[in-house]
């Protein structure tokens, strides 16, 4: 089956200061799919996550080469508006931090900023967002009560939610379930699997049992280069290079 | 194991002596004023202190209203100017600037608190009192002058504590908003300074308690007439020096109205102190 390629990237590398972090990446990410990223801490995947929504340039001293493109067009572009480029391509954190903020104002927070004054519309889509990520039951009675009240699965259940709020076309998520206990991450990667049908997912995780679980594809990154990418089955099973077999089997990371 | 256990003991009884010494200070201080100024008070009445205009010591008129109005003025001019600069600076440092200007302009800023206060009070007397008078009229020493020199002086305080409780805040926050699409600016005013309010409000507590306290700037620079002050261009006396301009020659009832100037003093700081704690707690609920 051809799939359609919805990101581009070619040639990419990112530098802070003179130290490279990523060095020549090039890889498409189909339509609705899940591509895992894996590599040893330091291999640039989480950098990788934040080149994709352009949030390396919160550092100042961040510089790019090579290009990424979304949908055909490139996001390194000039006339790029930051804050569309964002909400289009939402991203969720390793630590879940709520906003200090209630339950409801964290999920309504972005259509907050992006202007969005139509109190129906926010409602709609924070129950909308909340249902999908199964956390509606658990908090429909007290969306006024502060975020950080909840446990840790929960707020990251939030995070999503407030992502999807967005409507976004691609969900990044940088190891969402690194801080979370074993019933909690079975729960993300639930909601991950269900969200495949709409969004599509890149998952930078350090757990390979759940890029083997939940990804469609995997990537193995190392020191800043993308060694190998490949259906996920595959490189599991039969990996191409010698590198991506050692850290699967646990050799070394 | 008993010798041990008996130095534990004795050291803990020495933090103890120590911990209660800083605080027994305060008490003695607490209430030698007390002593010194209420009995005048109680003798001429609380209401003649507080709401009477004329202050002819000698004669036995103890009216402290235009001293508590000027500091009151002065305190609330240093913060309209100290304030503003002092969040936009710790604003512009903490989220726009890069690290290399944070790096070089934090500490200058900071040693503006190391300089004595009389330094600030003679560039007041010397630059901005003459620029005053030519420019806006009045006498040049006035409420205007001693508001723009005490925003100064407490701009120190309000700009480190302010940087150093955004800073504390997880940079999770920031990345979290501006992901979310939210602009910078949006992200500033939406979650960071919400998040770091009650380290803002000490910061805004301290400056405020120094603007109160601060003496020998403002008796060089505010005029120090006892008369109320009908324009921001006139002559003020606070009660800080009020006490310091009369305590070196006097004696007798004289010399207890400066104590009861002090009483006076000390309530409008825990006013203002418990005022700012409330609205803090009310807040971070």
């Amino acid at each position: 089956m051809e799939r359609e390629i919805v990101i581009r990237v070619r040639d990419f590398s990112y530098y802070l200061g003179s130290q490279p972090i990523l060095k020549k990446i090039t890889l498409d990410v189909f339509r609705h799919e899940i591509l895992s990223i894996i590599g040893p801490a330091g291999s640039g995947k989480s950098s990788f996550l934040r080149c994709l929504n352009r949030l390396n340039e919160i550092r100042a001293e961040a510089r790019i080469s090579g290009t990424i493109e979304i949908n055909g067009h490139n996001i390194y572009s000039p006339e790029v508006s930051l804050t569309e480029l964002r909400r289009k391509v939402g991203m969720v954190f390793a630590l879940p931090v709520p906003l200090p903020r209630s339950i409801f104002e964290n999920v309504a927070f972005g259509l907050r900023m992006a202007g969005i004054k139509d109190k129906k519309l926010i409602e709609e889509r924070v129950i909308d967002s909340l249902k999908k990520v199964a956390l509606w039951d658990e908090v429909k009675e007290r969306l006024n009560s502060s975020a950080l009240k909840l446990s840790g699965g929960q707020q990251q259940r939030l995070c999503i939610a407030r992502v999807l709020a967005m409507r976004p076309e691609f969900i990044l998520l940088d190891e969402p379930c690194s801080g979370l206990d074993p019933v909690s991450t079975m729960k993300i990667e639930e909601s991950l699997m269900d969200l495949k049908k709409e969004y599509t997912i890149i998952l930078v995780t350090n757990n390979t049992k759940q890029a083997a679980r939940v990804s469609d594809r995997t990537a193995f990154f190392l020191s800043g280069e993308l060694i190998e990418i490949d259906r996920t089955d595959r490189i599991f099973t039969a990996p191409q290079d010698k590198r991506t077999n050692d850290y699967i089997s646990g050799r070394f990371g | 194991m008993r010798g041990k256990e008996n130095r534990e003991k004795l050291i803990q009884l020495f933090l103890l002596t120590i911990a209660l010494s800083a605080i027994s200070i305060l008490a003695l201080i607490s209430i030698f004023i007390f002593t010194e100024g209420l009995p005048i008070m109680f003798r001429h009445g609380f209401k003649k202190f507080l709401f009477s205009l004329d202050w002819y010591p000698s004669e036995g008129y103890f009216g402290l209203l235009p001293m508590i109005i000027g500091s009151l003025l002065v305190t609330a001019g240093a913060m309209v100017i100290g304030v503003p600069l002092g969040l936009a600076g710790a604003i512009y440092l903490t989220q726009f600037s890069s690290k290399k200007v944070r790096n070089l302009v934090k500490p200058m800023i900071e040693l503006l608190a190391g300089i004595p206060s009389v330094v600030y009070g003679f560039i007041g007397v010397v630059i901005l009192v003459p620029f005053v008078r030519e420019n806006f009229g009045g006498p040049g020493f006035s409420v205007f002058t001693a508001s723009i020199i005490l925003g100064i002086m407490i701009l120190p305080t309000i700009l480190s504590i302010s940087i150093d409780s955004l800073m504390a805040l997880p940079p999770s926050y920031r990345e979290g908003s501006i992901a979310l699409g939210a602009t910078q600016w949006q992200t500033v005013r939406m979650v960071l300074l919400p998040a770091a309010r009650s380290g803002i409000i000490a910061s805004l507590i301290l400056g405020l308690g120094r603007a109160v306290g601060e003496t020998m700037a403002v008796i060089m620079i505010a005029g120090n007439a006892t008369a109320l002050p009908r324009s921001i261009l006139d002559p003020v006396r606070t009660l800080t020096s009020n006490i310091a301009l009369e305590m070196g020659y006097v004696s007798g009832e004289h010399r207890q109205a400066l104590f009861a100037t002090g009483v006076i003093l000390f309530i409008i700081i825990m006013i203002l102190n418990t005022m700012a704690n409330l609205t803090s707690k009310r807040m971070a609920s």
